[in-house]
């Protein structure tokens, strides 16, 4: 498992930040998802060689639900 | 002020500047007056249409983006048109206001916290180079400049001088530090030019260990955070449910011709059931509370355990290297015969070649270079003590076995701790005590519990009854237990586990090293002086940097403060929401009034956040 983090900016409050972390929870192959909207900071854990096919989801998601949000990773 | 906020900005002064045209445009032109508002609305109201719309789609319908809209178009339906744009701008600037007030706090708070170096100074080919800490290897030479801080964790091979250790421990006392000490990232050299070989790569080096425990602790949600998410989700369908039947029931009753002035207060209602003001205060309010502890030398490792720490009811301590110093000492010389610096300098002499820690205390008591030549008979008799002769002087340093099986007659000594008699020449010279210290700053924790309305200090040791008992009273500990094995530790914190309250927590500490299992097991598990120690900072939930007690009563009053802020919002916010929802059911508020009702209670609900980083020490 891989650890990869990220910087999150553009969430409006905390709630949107624990909807969005549930959203992202429910995919497959992601775990551990943590997004800390005091912090801007979003990690997830997942297989190292899925990373960028999961990466990809997850960016989908992100558009969906709250397009405004952007990540960066750090 | 980042781009999307200034955007913003932009948005409402044009939109303000449209609004006041349109205001002070005549009533002949109501065409050309109402088209200024039309464009005033969209400008600042664009977004939170667009976000409505998404929202429906995606199939999460209540949030206070189609409150807002809803309110808006609603207005504009019954031609408060005015009032709708008016409401729209309001209602943005307060957005503004709030994520400002958002950023500086998470700005300074993070600034609080940061002790991350952005730079190294490193040797390679003769040369300094000025390099990221992250390309640093380990067995490297880095270069620290008087006031630059320690990038990496390493010991010094050249330089002497103070450190600051404040940022990372919270401990005013500059450290002193020498060739061959080990010095940990996070520190700040006062004066000192050090020369450093880095013994761990940056991402395994303290300040790394510490920012990634701090910046993680936020995302352990507190109960209190989780029940506002929940409240937030079946608090708005109820919201605009009430609205529903407040716009169609009473023009049933009272005839037709109403139906604007209740679909107005509906309208009003539905402007003020904005939940923002809590559901962006309490994650404020905690995240404040942890960046307060930090600063202070505690990293809670999440809100929830920050929100238990103030239901603790019972703490249990370990005792060595928690209350007391770990370290042993001579407290007392007893000379018979003569004198006590005499006993001390022959007892140091004997015991000159052991390594044991209690010989070890005896040489650092005298203090005074050994002249090895005075030594010309040295013998380790185990378990009771050294026969030695120094300067042409036959001497017994041992515990009683000892005297009693060299015939000695002496007058035992029946202090608290461990007791060295000295003999001389056969006679016997006198005894001296040594034990282990209580640290001066567990007393002050012991008063400062009671203040924090702990119930009962529990210890428990693997020391000696007599010594574990002398501690107890001391400290005016309630209860203890001496000579325990660390599987009988976890069979008692089992014990009072069931014993307490449902509610009140149980908080261990110790110093991490040997009490993982307990600290897992209790409520909430803090370490001690656990700086470098990396099984400390994964058992525990809560970490002490120095190695003083008193800081786990500060913990325990943080913790106190934040919770006392987050129920002042909490009833706060409802109260104010609930008068004024009153106020527009009946009428007697307008939307002016309901929005300044969400909005405002929101700015004043963080500025009340905010005050838990004024803390007073």
């Amino acid at each position: 498992m891989k650890k990869c983090k990220f910087k999150i900016t553009g969430l409006d409050c905390a709630a949107c930040a624990s909807h969005l972390e549930d959203k992202l929870q429910k995919i497959d192959g992601v775990e551990d998802v943590s997004i800390s909207f005091m912090t801007e900071k979003f990690s997830f854990s997942c297989q190292e060689d899925r990373k960028e096919e999961i990466l990809k989801i997850i960016k989908k998601v992100i558009h969906k639900e709250e397009p405004d949000v952007e990540i960066e990773e750090v | 002020m980042n781009k999307k906020m200034k955007k913003k900005l932009g948005l409402i002064i044009s939109a303000s500047i449209f609004f006041v045209i349109a205001f002070c445009c005549p009533l002949d032109w109501i065409i050309l007056k109402n088209s200024l508002f039309v464009v005033s609305y969209l400008l600042v109201g664009f977004e939170i249409l667009r976000k409505a719309a998404r929202n429906i789609v995606n199939g999460h319908v209540f949030d206070e983006n189609f409150l807002m809209t809803v309110a808006t178009l609603g207005a504009f339906g019954i031609g408060e048109i005015e009032e709708a744009v008016a409401v729209m701008l309001f209602y943005q600037v307060g957005e503004f206001f709030q994520s400002y007030a958002v950023d500086k706090s998470r700005k300074s708070i993070t600034a609080l916290m940061d002790i991350r170096p952005d730079y190294a100074n490193v040797y390679r080919n003769k040369e300094i180079l000025k390099v990221d800490p992250d390309e640093v290897n380990v067995g490297e030479i880095i270069l620290i400049k008087p006031g630059e801080k320690v990038p990496l964790d390493g010991n010094v091979v050249e330089g002497e001088g103070m450190l600051n250790t404040l940022a990372l421990t919270g401990e005013a006392m500059p450290r002193h530090v020498k060739k061959d000490d080990l010095v940990l990232s996070g520190c700040i050299s006062m004066d000192a030019t050090l020369k450093l070989k880095v013994e761990k790569e940056f991402s395994e080096s303290t300040v790394s260990k510490i920012l990634e425990l701090v910046e993680n602790a936020s995302s352990r949600k507190s109960k209190s955070e989780n029940f506002i998410s929940k409240f937030a989700r079946f608090y708005t369908p109820i919201v605009v449910g009430i609205a529903v039947l407040l716009a169609l029931l009473p023009p049933m009753f009272l005839g037709w011709d109403t139906f604007s002035t209740w679909l107005y207060r509906a309208l009003s209602f539905l402007v003020v059931s904005c939940p923002c003001a809590l559901v962006i205060s309490i994650p404020l309010s905690f995240f404040g509370g942890i960046g307060a502890a930090a600063k202070r030398g505690i990293l809670v490792k999440g809100s929830n355990y920050l929100e238990a720490l103030s239901k603790t009811e019972l703490v249990i301590c370990d005792k060595t290297g928690t209350l007391t110093e770990g370290v042993f000492k001579v407290q007392e010389i007893d000379g018979v015969g003569y004198s006590d610096q005499d006993v001390l300098k022959y007892a140091a002499y004997a015991e000159y070649y052991s390594l044991h820690p209690i010989s070890l205390s005896l040489k650092e008591a005298y203090g005074k270079e050994i002249d090895e030549k005075l030594i010309t008979k040295n013998k380790e008799l185990s378990g009771k003590g050294v026969y030695s002769v120094v300067d042409g002087k036959k001497i017994l340093v041992g515990n009683d076995k000892l005297m009693e099986e060299y015939h000695i007659s002496y007058t035992k000594n029946h202090k608290v701790g461990t007791i060295i008699y000295v003999a001389i020449d056969s006679q016997f010279a006198g005894s001296i005590v040594i034990s282990d210290k209580i640290k001066e700053d567990a007393y002050l924790a012991m008063e400062q519990f009671r203040k924090n309305q702990v119930q009962k200090v529990v210890m428990l040791t693997g020391d000696k009854e007599n010594i574990s008992k002398s501690v107890a009273k001391k400290l005016g500990i309630d209860e203890y237990h001496a000579e325990l094995l660390p599987q009988e530790k976890v069979k008692l914190v089992e014990k009072y586990m069931s014993e307490k309250s449902a509610d009140g927590k149980l908080v261990f500490v110790g110093d991490g090293i040997n009490d993982a299992p307990v600290l897992a097991y209790a409520d909430i598990g803090i370490s001690m002086g656990g700086l470098g120690s990396d099984a400390a900072i994964e058992a525990s939930d809560v970490v002490i940097m120095t190695d003083q007690p008193s800081l786990i009563s500060t913990a325990i009053q943080i913790s106190h403060q934040t919770m006392r802020i987050v129920k002042e919002n909490i009833v706060f916010a409802i109260t104010v929401k609930i008068a004024v929802l009153l106020l527009s059911a009946f009428g007697l508020a307008t939307m002016w009034a309901a929005v300044f009702a969400d909005v405002g209670v929101s700015v004043i609900a963080i500025l009340n956040a905010l005050r838990i980083l004024r803390i007073k020490k």
